[in-house]
């Protein structure tokens, strides 16, 4: 445990590496000071009840680097809007100081610099802490704590165990509704049998068993806090089945179900709800979009799209709220509700600065318990990184870089392909890559690295397919995500324009010539979605490159030429 | 080419690799309907006679889960008394083999003229719905949906 | 080999009379669209269900022709607005001939 003391030893030391980026070192060794415990939590109780809202941990027990995106494009109506803001356009939305503690977790600007100062965020047992405390001001029967979902999936631990060890944690943490994603890659059985033996509800209103359509979920649950009646509506990741195997869940339908969201606020509110809450696994752009549309929700807790906003978002009436991923924030809403509807609120995006915050130890205990079978393969060193290793924005990152590059090498293969995912935390320069770092950025249960010839015609239809995905105009078109990362090849995408269109110059890197549309090309990859997928597991492939590699150095890739529109 | 020491065998046989990785975008490419056979079939049932768009709600996915089972539910406005009801309602495709999904026959008992099945759909495309009333007006209504390759999520 | 198709319905076994009541039906059949080559590459002929019905005491009330898009495992749903009580069929027919068959009671109090 980090006392204060050392925390501020270690601020000031960062403030004299950091002199010279906006604010002086005694501005920022005096920024850091006010950064506490008791500041984290400063928040003037408002109304009747609280509402806290975790999303995306992805199974990151401890605390974690995580580099928000310097690149995530809006198209349509959300272009140039939040949460499609970065750096120091976003800080200028949200009147953030360069080089301030909001602006270290929530842009990617000097983020090597004011890591070192910073820290890591998150952990379960600083997250823990923060809960309890919350809780004992407000009154455990006043404060109703929802986990946004993807939760179940990301670490070793959680693959190991198949998501034992988030069921136990998240049940300590004293979660009281979740929705899901990723937990479906656990498959049907699975995921059935946690959340039935979990003793808070796994909501999902658009889950349908595919035999007779009905609901495979509850669809809602009404929770008395402070007196107020809250009504919380589950909507599960509409795309799953698309996004990802549906070999997996082969039994269940998705899709967004607009008409049936509306219905689910009509009954909460005839059965007399203050304030309905969705929890929603939608993806940021089509929430706002689904909110426009559905009448009488007050409180849309994103989740999906990993985005973090220190402030709400409205909608009509209804407020959005985006409360990161990896357990870096906690949102807290405090509602004043009576008389069948939210009379107001108040809200904070509470970052977990984990060197500020005592870890609980209950919960430390609990997170030592199921690291420990691990903790060998965890610590194992592969070897050390002289570059920041991320993944977070709309295209190549590093760490994906290093996977592609792995691929390359390991793989024999021309071109590789690797998943535009969000999840998967970062390392800085100077870092060992443990197991455990290459494992939060791979670990998964449909990780085979497939090695095929694809011509270059069918390289170009899975760049634009994966592109309308993501980049489509309409909300309802998009998948969340990112852009799949590319190795070996080149291109220019231009996202304005409609499918089959964004995607030119695609460019063999090794040759430099262009890809040919008739010409067969060793293509390696990992993720498909696809059944009976052969090959060694992703971390395999990574390991095995890292371990000769020793240590990892790369170039800034500018493969990707892209025009924003 | 070498191989490595790591375990892992650089080269592995791509031949029973070739699997669907990403099944939908490299299937290949059936003689499939268009446009224009959809017109043809309803000529062949409806000669030139006038359609009116509405009336119809067509409720299929923006995006299909799964091309071979496409949620498809069929609902139109009608008091379904002796006098006045739908009649028939017929379902078509302008990107499958066939044209044809299907036909209803609806009768004033059926309470209302309302039925979901699920459907084949080889790739993106358009649904067309025709619905014949008891005095023979024709209502129509067009909906797309996208059958995409997925991946790559979250 | 194709199984034996098995057909499954769900109808609610009482309704007030003029109470329209939700219908739903599956039977168990591949549907084989004519349109798939087998492993030689000739192809695989065309066998599905092409018709159904449904009736109530004798008199149908809704039908439905399929065509090969229609996906295996056919599941239907459909309505019928209750008035005495009485008894439903529902019929399937295949290409090969065969009809299979499914009742269901339902009580109007």
């Amino acid at each position: 445990m980090v006392s204060r003391r050392e925390f501020l030893q270690a601020a000031a030391a960062a403030g004299a590496i950091l002199a010279g980026s906006g604010l002086g070192p005694l501005g920022r060794v005096a920024a850091q000071q006010r950064l506490t415990e008791e500041s984290l939590l400063a928040f003037p109780s408002f109304g009747n009840a609280t509402i806290l809202h975790l999303t995306d941990v992805h199974a990151q027990l401890k605390p974690v680097y995580f580099r928000e995106p310097s690149i995530n494009l809006g198209v349509g109506e959300a272009r140039g809007v939040p949460p499609h803001l970065t750096d120091a356009e976003f800080r200028s939305w949200y009147k953030i100081a360069a080089g301030s503690a909001d602006a270290y977790a929530l842009t990617s600007e000097d983020f090597v610099g004011l890591a070192k100062g910073y820290g890591r965020m998150g952990g379960m047992d600083r997250i823990a802490t923060l809960i309890r405390s919350i809780r004992a001001s407000r009154g455990g029967d006043a404060t109703l704590l929802l986990d946004g979902g993807d939760t179940w999936q990301g670490s070793w631990t959680a693959l190991k165990t198949r998501a034992a060890d988030m069921a136990e944690i998240m049940t300590a943490l004293g979660v009281e509704a979740m929705v899901g994603h990723w937990e479906f890659t656990l498959g049907e059985e699975r995921v059935k049998e946690i959340a039935d033996a979990l003793p808070f509800p796994f909501l999902a209103q658009n889950i349908r068993d595919n035999e007779w359509q009905e609901k495979v979920f509850e669809p809602r649950k009404t929770f008395v806090k402070g007196g107020a009646r809250i009504a919380v509506i589950g909507q599960a990741f509409p795309r799953t089945p698309i996004a990802n195997p549906r070999w997996m869940i082969p039994k269940w339908e998705f899709g967004i179900r607009e008409e049936e969201m509306q219905r689910q606020v009509d009954e909460a509110r005839a059965e007399g709800a203050d304030c309905v809450v969705v929890l929603s696994h939608n993806g940021f752009d089509v929430d706002r979009k689904m909110a426009s549309r559905v009448k009488g929700i007050d409180i849309v807790l994103t989740a999906h799209t990993h985005d973090a906003l220190p402030d709400v978002l409205k909608v009509g009436n209804t407020i959005l709220v985006a409360s990161g991923s990896h357990g870096k924030f906690i949102s807290r809403i405090d509602i004043d509700a009576g008389g069948g509807r939210l009379k107001g609120f108040r809200h904070r995006l509470i970052p977990v600065f984990s060197d500020a915050i005592r870890p609980d130890p209950e919960m430390a205990a609990l997170v030592a318990k199921w690291r420990g079978p691990y903790e060998a393969d965890l610590g194992r060193v592969l070897g050390q990184t002289e570059s920041l290793l991320y993944r977070r924005g709309n295209f190549n990152g590093t760490f994906d870089d290093l996977i592609a590059g792995a691929m390359l090498k390991e793989r024999d293969a021309e071109i590789a392909l690797t998943p535009g995912f969000r999840w998967g935390a970062t390392l800085l320069p100077g870092d060992p890559i443990t197991f455990e770092a290459l494992a939060n950025a791979t670990a998964m249960t449909y990780p085979n690295c497939y090695r095929q010839q694809m011509t270059g015609e069918q390289l170009k239809t899975i760049l634009e397919d994966v592109a309308d995905n993501i980049f489509h105009p309409d909300p309802y078109f998009q998948g969340g995500g990112d852009m799949v990362r590319v190795g070996g090849m080149g291109y220019r995408i231009d996202v304005a324009k409609p499918m089959g269109e964004r995607i030119s110059e695609m460019t063999h890197l090794a040759s430099g010539k262009p890809i040919d549309a008739a010409r067969s090309y060793v293509v390696a990859g990992w993720a498909s979605v696809g059944q009976g997928v052969e090959g060694p597991p992703i971390w395999e492939v990574v390991a095995g490159h890292v371990a000769r590699e020793k240590t990892i150095r790369l170039e800034p890739n500018a493969s990707v030429k892209v025009v924003a529109g | 080419m070498t191989m490595t020491s790591a375990g892992i065998t650089r080269r592995q046989a791509i031949g029973s690799a070739a699997i669907a990785v990403f099944a939908a975008a490299l299937a290949p490419r059936l003689a499939l309907a268009d446009e224009a056979a959809v017109a043809a079939e309803l000529k062949k049932l409806y000669a030139d006679k006038p359609m009116t768009e509405g009336r119809i709600k067509l409720d299929v996915p923006q995006i299909a889960e799964n091309g071979l089972v496409v949620p498809l539910n069929v609902d139109v406005e009608s008091p379904m008394t002796a006098a006045d009801h739908v009649k028939a309602v017929h379902v078509f495709a302008d990107g499958n083999p066939l044209p044809q999904i299907l036909t209803y026959r609806f009768t004033p008992e059926s309470g209302k003229a309302s039925a979901s099945i699920r459907m084949r759909l080889a790739q993106t495309q358009t649904i067309v719905c025709v619905a014949e009333m008891s005095d023979g007006k024709l209502y129509s209504a067009k909906a797309g949906v996208k059958v995409t390759i997925g991946g790559c999520g979250g | 080999m194709a199984t034996k198709s098995q057909p499954r319905v769900r109808v609610p076994a009482t309704a007030k009379a003029g109470e329209i009541v939700e219908i739903k039906t599956l039977i168990s059949h591949e549907m084989e669209s004519g349109q798939r080559k087998d492993a030689d590459g000739k192809p695989i002929p065309r066998k599905i269900i092409h018709a159904f019905e449904a009736s109530f005491n004798g008199k149908v009330f809704f039908a439905a022709t399929w065509y090969p898009s229609v996906s295996a495992n056919p599941y239907q749903s459909f309505f019928y607005k209750a008035a005495e009580t009485g008894e439903f069929k529902f019929t399937w027919k295949d290409d090969d001939g065969s009809e299979y068959a499914a009742t269901a009671k339902m009580t109007v109090a």
